[in-house]
């Protein structure tokens, strides 16, 4: 398949007065859904404004569907869906009036899909939105994307203030989407449990910057944690990849990445018992990532 | 994730719901059934494939290998899980006869 990448960004860079967004690489293939993870104010949602042409990078490349940000933005809206907290509804229309709305600017409305989605929303379109609760609205202005039919759907924070209920129903729908190959996702979130369900591609970013981005699976992979026992209190072997260490006694927990075979006897070699080793979920993941982020920052700092 | 998929494979290929050369679902259709990511869903069925509970064909789809008996399978996990308790032996220092004492008392 000869398909343009769904998002191609290379080297952004934003800068405001007080956070700059540095060095952003990040691309993934039509047919994938990328979850961009990371703490609050990291710049997850300045990504997401440079994908949708809010904003123009100061420096870098920005290609959405084979489009050039933020120049080609009008065709390449036609193909996204964004959804956004600060978007809002005309709060004394009804749902209905959003949809006609839509569907006299967009031509690829699909009506019985709408319908359908009402249903399964069990959303009433001759509700006003003032009505609506959080989860409804949310709901609501995704069913409005989704009824595009878009091939692109950019979603910032999609599950964030939403009951367990509701956040299954988004996340159901936002894969059910997907059931056409060519559709594709870009979403944030610091639920790690959505990033986890739904992402093909994890991207990480602290402070600006990506710490990772790959293959969930590789990304996934790459992580693991060994329970040690140290009772000659001898010095852990010194690897590069070693992102965190909790030692208290003669036990020791140490968290490393690019994990392969020969971690284990290496920690062997130097002295230490490996009582476990255990797999990590994206939660321990992103905080063990977060940690050791904050501490090269700190490094950088006193250099 | 993906370990979680290929239990429910191997369950389903086990009480007879997907007999041998059943066609099974693409990467896609499972993902979409699942709510589980295509990454994911290609994952268990490259596992499944290594394990030889499924044939893939590049283009064509997987299969539920027809040379395939559940005791086969079931008797893969138990090397599979043996293989990791060596392993972990190993690396505590226990030695053999002790390991081979511990089988022994689990099957009686």
């Amino acid at each position: 398949m000869d398909l343009p990448l769904a998002v191609e960004c290379k080297g952004l860079t934003k800068d405001y007065s007080h956070f700059k967004l540095q060095g952003v690489d990040l691309s993934f293939e039509q047919g994938a859904v990328m979850g961009l993870v990371g703490p609050n104010g990291a710049g997850k949602s300045t990504i997401l404004r440079l994908v949708m042409g809010l904003l123009g990078p100061d420096a870098g490349s920005i290609r959405v569907l084979g489009h050039a940000m933020p120049d080609e933005q009008i065709a390449a809206k036609r193909n996204i869906g964004f959804i956004s907290d600060d978007m809002r509804l005309y709060e004394s229309e009804t749902i209905a009036f959003h949809m006609d709305f839509i569907k006299s600017i967009f031509d690829t409305w699909d009506a019985d899909y709408a319908d359908i989605l009402l249903r399964r929303f069990d959303l009433h379109k001759h509700q006003k939105v003032k009505g609506l609760s959080h989860g409804q609205r949310v709901k609501a202005t995704l069913l409005l994307a989704l009824a595009r039919r878009p091939r692109l759907l950019v979603f910032d924070e999609p599950t964030t203030g939403l009951d367990p209920a509701v956040r299954k129903e988004v996340l159901d729908e936002m894969m059910n989407a997907l059931a056409d190959e060519t559709r594709s996702i870009l979403f944030s979130s610091h639920n790690t449990l959505d990033i986890e369900q739904i992402s093909d591609y994890i991207t990480f970013i602290y402070g600006g910057r990506i710490i990772e981005s790959r293959n969930k699976e590789d990304f996934m992979d790459g992580w693991r944690r060994l329970r040690l026992t140290n009772m000659q209190s001898k010095p852990l072997p010194n690897l590069p990849n070693i992102k965190d260490i909790q030692q208290s006694g003669h036990l020791c927990a140490v968290t490393v990445n690019e994990y392969d075979e020969s971690v284990p006897a290496q920690f062997n070699s130097a002295g230490q018992v490996i009582t476990a080793i255990e797999r990590l979920s994206l939660e321990e993941i992103f905080l063990a990532n977060v940690k050791c982020a904050k501490a090269m920052t700190m490094m950088e700092f006193i250099q | 994730m993906y370990q979680q998929i290929m239990e429910q494979i191997k369950q389903r290929i086990a009480v007879g719901d997907w007999p041998p050369n059943t066609l099974l679902p693409s990467v896609r259709e499972l993902a979409t059934e699942t709510k589980l990511s295509i990454i994911t869903v290609k994952r268990a069925y490259l596992e499944l494939g290594r394990e030889g509970v499924i044939i893939t064909q590049q283009g064509k789809g997987s299969w539920v290998s027809d040379t395939l008996d559940l005791a086969t399978v079931q008797k893969q996990e138990l090397i599979q899980h043996l293989e990791q308790a060596s392993k972990l032996a190993k690396s505590l220092a226990i030695p053999e006869d002790k390991i081979l004492q511990l089988i022994k008392q689990f099957m009686e």
